[in-house]
């Protein structure tokens, strides 16, 4: 079956080609930075955690959003999302690899990562993500994979599969949630310390992975015959509607908990995001024209969505998707982290900013994802194609 | 290590896999039961409470004189100087790359949650000691993936250089700004081709790059009978000893005195006390 995935009409190659580019500039990065160690990101000593951790906190939420795409066919047996599963299988698996790469990247020792299993230390809530995560990509492989080779052979999928998936459902939110416990469970760190950061991480992750796989399914419909269906295409704006909504008013009850209650460090980090934070005389607003237009963005978004099914706009859909799945970025791939650390628990204010080495293995991290993904959609649909031709 | 802290955390990993996920009910559950065996009974004083530190075993701590220090301009710097010279910590001459295991910090920036409104001038300028305070109850060995960093049987939170991931997981849930990180290799030389570690101790390890480091309490001191290096040179500014040993001198300090913790309302017992 994977013969399937080498060839390909030369859109496909050229997009393969490019992308092997950018992750060969990203190896290239990482041999530096490996030589020279981390100081060659921009992180320090007060802003402990960069682009790394906040794009691998971002892709957890991404690979958590496709049980949005599993559950309704396999738990409520809803037939018009029988073709999109394996498309979220397979987005998952490309997004839990990004944040193994992630994680991997933003070790200072990374000879030394097998030591979290040599030493499992169940009090670390970095050894329980190691587990869901490497377990949920270990199902999304052994589903995904064992699913579709049935669909080639022409027969159902075995039945010793359905424990799995039913598994992995479940799963899913296990990973965003003990993502969440790295963050919600440390105290000095007023932002991140709120019970709801588990309920909104969930929130956003099924709003952003379901968007991202639309503009997928879109760009499908464009390129190939592939067509998930107008069904499937309204009910996903539902559920990336619902759940976009719902994420915009978590954050709302974090934006009323800190500002009516007063309580200065709950307000310093939302001040930094939204509006500068100034210290010693210097006024510190690097993200705040990012966290501005994420909010925007999000909320121009959500009306635009269910605007596009009304008027049965595909153009508009990829657009809302878009809008959402950018503003869903900025405000946990960037924001969240680097948010965190400002002001530090002395309430200095640094800064960060990353390296150009550090962007270039950030996005050929982001192009190795995209090249799994690729390889596996494009494996997929040949052989979902055939089985209909 | 500690051998039944070893096989306590065994224990404990499995029953958490058998259901109890939830790392705070795990962490109540531990607590309840300290209590009931200390015969505290209800903790009265819950919120800003965790001034006690660990009720059995040696818990080593300080106490710093903030006065003392202020009225003997210079103290401060020969203490940060005598630590960081046998501890062969690197000067990288820049704040990005900054690795320091005790320096000199402002009131308000060491304890950031008491009130600055009407400051009183003589206190905000005084220099305030801040270092790892070897909490009873480290978050950040909490944190740690690997127990590379972990409490000794003294009471001293310890670190595993050759153990340590770099996950800095630890960095993240320290409230105290204690930890850093090598950046880069403390054992190489500047564009001028000057030595991070102007003079390399060769009796204490350097460390390598992509590892955190943080004061010890000078534990290879202690073994030898001697006091921290800080302590040592501090003119009796500072004073070092067992914080649930009765007897012990810091112990009558601590009762002559009224001290302060940094942030003692994060529950984390920090072993560290300063008397204003």
């Amino acid at each position: 079956m994977l013969e399937k995935g080498l060839k390909g009409s030369n859109l496909y190659k050229g997009w393969m080609a490019f992308l092997l580019c950018l992750i060969g500039v990203g190896v290239l990065s990482y041999s530096q930075q490996y030589q020279y160690g981390l100081g060659y990101t921009g992180m320090s000593r007060d802003v402990s955690w960069g682009l790394y951790i906040s794009q691998f906190t971002f892709l957890v939420g991404v690979a958590a959003g496709g049980l949005m795409l599993v559950l309704p066919y396999y738990l409520h047996n809803y037939k018009a999302f029988g073709r999109i599963t394996i498309l979220g299988e397979f987005m998952a698996i490309g997004a839990v690899a990004m944040c193994l790469l992630f994680i991997m990247a933003d070790l200072g020792q990374p000879i030394r990562a097998l030591n979290v299993m040599l030493h499992p230390t169940p009090n670390s809530m970095l050894f329980y993500d190691m587990i869901v995560l490497n377990g949920y990509l270990f199902l999304n492989v052994l589903c995904g994979w064992v699913v579709l080779h049935s669909h080639y052979k022409g027969v159902k999928y075995p039945k010793w599969i359905k424990p799995f998936i039913y598994l992995s459902i479940p799963w899913a939110v296990s990973i965003h949630t003990v993502t969440a416990f790295l963050y919600c469970g440390l105290p000095g760190r007023h932002f991140w310390l709120t019970a709801i950061l588990a309920p909104r991480f969930l929130a956003s992750a099924f709003a952003a992975g379901p968007a991202l796989l639309m503009i997928i399914a879109m760009i499908l419909k464009r390129t190939t015959k592939f067509d998930i269906g107008r069904e499937a295409q309204d009910k996903l704006v539902t559920i990336i509607g619902y759940a976009a909504i719902l994420n915009f008013f978590f954050v709302g009850c974090e934006l009323f908990v800190a500002y009516y209650s007063n309580l200065p460090g709950h307000m310093h980090t939302l001040d930094y995001l939204f509006f500068g934070l100034e210290h010693d005389g210097h006024m510190y607003n690097n993200l705040v024209p990012f966290m501005r237009f994420s909010m925007g963005a999000g909320l121009i978004a959500i009306p635009l969505l269910f605007a596009s099914r009304s008027k049965k706009s595909d153009g508009m859909l990829v657009l809302a998707c878009a809008l959402l799945f950018v503003s869903l970025w900025i405000d946990k791939g960037l924001g969240l982290v680097l948010g965190g650390f400002v002001p530090n628990p002395l309430e200095y204010v640094t800064e960060y900013y990353p390296s150009l080495g550090e962007i270039a293995i950030t996005v050929g991290v982001w192009a190795t994802g995209f090249f799994v993904m690729s390889l596996l959609y494009k494996i997929a649909i040949t052989v979902t194609l055939e089985h209909e031709a | 290590m500690d051998s039944k802290r070893r096989k306590f955390l065994k224990i404990a990993g499995i029953s958490a896999i058998a259901g109890i996920a939830a790392p705070s009910a795990f962490n109540s559950l531990l607590k309840g039961e300290a209590f009931a065996s200390g015969g505290h009974g209800h903790q009265a004083e819950s919120h800003g409470g965790g001034h006690e530190a660990a009720p059995t075993g040696k818990q080593y701590g300080l106490v710093v004189n903030v006065k003392a220090f202020a009225d003997q301009p210079g103290l401060g710097e020969k203490c940060i100087h005598a630590c960081h010279s046998i501890h062969n910590v690197p000067d990288y001459g820049n704040k990005k790359d900054e690795i320091k295991w005790i320096w000199i910090e402002k009131y308000e920036n060491a304890f950031p949650e008491h009130s600055h409104y009407k400051r009183n001038e003589e206190l905000h300028k005084m220099p305030i000691m801040t270092m790892c305070n070897h909490c009873a109850s480290p978050p950040c060995v909490r944190a740690c993936p690997t127990q590379a960093t972990f409490k000794n049987q003294d009471g001293i939170v310890m670190m595993d250089y050759h153990r340590c991931i770099g996950c800095r997981f630890c960095m993240a849930a320290c409230p105290y700004g204690a930890r850093s990180f090598n950046w880069r290799s403390p054992r190489g030389v500047d564009e001028l081709g000057k030595p991070f570690i102007k003079r390399r101790n060769p009796d204490y390890p350097t460390r390598m790059r992509g590892v955190v480091e943080k004061c010890t309490l000078c534990n290879e001191r202690l073994v030898h009978g001697l006091q921290p290096a800080c302590v040592e040179a501090s003119n009796g500014a500072m004073i070092f000893g067992d914080l649930n040993e009765p007897g012990s001198e810091i112990n009558k300090v601590l009762k002559e005195n009224f001290t302060i913790q940094r942030k003692p309302s994060l529950g984390t017992k920090p072993s560290v006390f300063y008397i204003i």
